[in-house]
């Protein structure tokens, strides 16, 4: 096995496959705690689906590099959907649910009158499990991610206090001075970031199980949010590895294999959390 | 010039006033209990002089040198603090995220300023223990040396001894009156406790539809909302 592994590692796409997926992984787990503390899941979720429709868009519009269409499109939303939320006379999580399957409705729909492949169904559920995206990147893809990635990650240590104060208590920090509109704003933009990057390597629909399960699993067991952090981190990264490995040897699809090492992990943190 | 003044203040949600014209001031080295029913505001008019919320009309000005924001909050608890995952020394640390200024993390100074307020809560003990599995009593704990991590001039408390048995309740209102008198820390408190409230405080708001009541403590005693709530129904009241 270890020989077809290290044959798989010949080819320079499956290396590139492997830093962007793993560095996906990592800054996808970092704002997960806050995503499920702050009840923001439900953004998560509803962009994933935005992104979705706007990658149709994008293939309709034959952008090549969709992304730099995709990534405008889904950040503008989570701004608009943050808004909604805030404001009690339209019900956030109807605002949520209307367009997150209004999205995949037009996307779908303009997928069919537009498309031109031969093979309609199966772009539409690459586009959804992600299939075998993370393995086709151009050299430009690959390098956009990493720089994401890295800029995801300084972010988050840079503002990592801010984050925790807004997090854990958002009526105190706007007491004393906390620009905590700010930094909702910016949670809510990076979770966009993360959500089209992390598109690329699960597809739209498991997104959320990729940011969400290295949290909860990591909750399970830390007490303390700098270790339910970091180790969410490292769960994050170690399940994405471990499903690309098994995705290219086993001929798997690389999304649903991670988000299945995510969940079986999961499962592993909650026999822990029993046995302590 | 007083350190909080209302003046003809209005408050409440969207377009629906709870209270209208309320006027009431806080002195350096006061003690403020606002006292009345549940649903009667007091949440919302604390919420209103914290700016979490604008004010519908009137004005609330800060004087004797106090800066807006130099406040700190110990707020009613909420349900997402119940099950966060943070240790004791996490949360105090964030009651100096406003003296951080431009910079990312907390420095030296801040960390002794947390070290300190831990230690005066008698907290140093529990700081690596997660928040979520300490008993209400030192929850509240927590929450009161946060507070005072954000100021030393003025803290404002939502219901700082609900849900605490008799016991612990004696204790933190024994912490409160420390602060008060010993440290000089200006205090604004709702409770429910009416009898705690006349026998602790310098000054009674007490809220309540059309009975408004602003003045001190022994005023208060004597006046017709004062008599009819903590003679009558023995100061209780749920
Ligand atoms: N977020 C909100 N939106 C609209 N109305 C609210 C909100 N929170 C509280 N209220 C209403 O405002 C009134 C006063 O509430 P509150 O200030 O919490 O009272 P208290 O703290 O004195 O029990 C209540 O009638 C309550 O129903
Ligand atoms: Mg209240």
């Amino acid at each position: 096995m270890i020989q077809t592994i290290s044959q798989y590692f010949q080819f320079p796409f499956v290396r590139y496959a492997l830093v962007v997926g793993t560095l996906i992984a990592l800054c996808s787990s970092l704002l997960g705690v806050t995503l499920v503390l702050k009840r923001f899941s439900f953004i998560g979720d509803g962009l994933s689906h935005v992104a979705f429709g706007a990658m149709a868009i994008a293939g309709v519009l034959r952008i090549t590099n969709d992304m730099l269409f995709v990534m405008p499109v889904t950040i503008l939303c989570a701004v608009l959907l943050l808004r909604t939320g805030r404001n009690a006379k339209i019900k956030g999580d109807a605002a949520v649910a209307m367009i997150s399957v209004g999205a995949l409705a037009i996307g779908y729909l303009l997928l069919n009158l537009f498309s031109t492949s031969s093979n309609l169904s199966g772009d539409v559920c690459s586009t959804l499990f992600g299939s075998t995206s993370i393995l086709t990147l151009t050299q430009a893809e690959v390098w956009l991610c990493a720089v994401l990635s890295v800029l995801v990650v300084a972010l988050f240590i840079f503002f990592y206090n801010r984050i925790f104060a807004v997090t854990f208590d958002e009526d105190f920090a706007r007491a004393v001075g906390t620009r905590v509109e700010a930094y909702n704003l910016l949670i809510a933009v990076v979770i966009a970031v993360i959500i089209v990057l992390a598109m690329n390597l699960v597809g739209s629909l498991l997104i959320s199980a990729l940011i969400i399960f290295p949290a909860l699993s990591a909750m399970r067991v830390f007490r303390s949010f700098l270790s339910v952090t970091v180790c969410s981190a490292a769960l994050s990264v170690a399940c994405a590895l471990a499903g690309m490995l098994i995705a290219i040897v086993g001929g798997t699809p690389v999304g649903s294999t991670i988000v299945a090492v995510d969940i079986l992990v999961f499962f592993v943190f909650c026999g822990i959390e029993q046995f302590r | 010039m007083a350190l909080i003044t209302c003046r003809d203040l209005t408050f409440g949600y969207e377009s629906h006033a709870i209270l209208e014209h309320l006027s009431f001031q806080v002195n350096a080295g006061d003690y403020l209990c606002i006292v009345g029913e549940n649903g009667s505001g007091k949440s919302t008019l604390m919420r209103t002089v914290l700016g979490l919320q604008k004010p519908m009309g009137g004005t609330i000005a800060f004087g004797d040198g106090l800066v807006e924001n130099e406040i700190g909050y110990l707020p009613q608890q909420t349900a997402i603090q119940k099950d966060f995952p943070a240790t004791v020394w996490e949360i105090v640390l964030s009651g100096c995220q406003a003296h951080m200024g431009r910079r990312a993390f907390y420095g030296r100074a801040e960390k002794a300023l947390a070290a300190q307020n831990l230690e005066r809560m008698g907290m140093t003990a529990c700081r690596r223990r997660c928040y979520r599995e300490l008993s209400g009593g030192q929850q509240q704990r927590v929450l009161l040396a946060r507070a005072l991590c954000a100021t030393r001039k003025l803290l404002l408390m939502d219901e700082p001894v609900s849900g605490l048995d008799p016991r612990v309740t004696a204790e933190m209102y024994d912490l409160i009156e420390q602060l008060n008198r010993r440290d000089g820390v200006t205090i604004i408190m709702i409770s429910h406790d009416i009898q705690a409230a006349v026998r602790y405080a310098s000054h009674i708001l007490h809220l309540g539809g059309a009975e408004v009541f602003f003045g001190n403590a022994e005023q208060y005693r004597n006046s017709d909302v004062g008599r009819r709530f903590d003679v009558a129904e023995g100061g209780v009241r749920a």
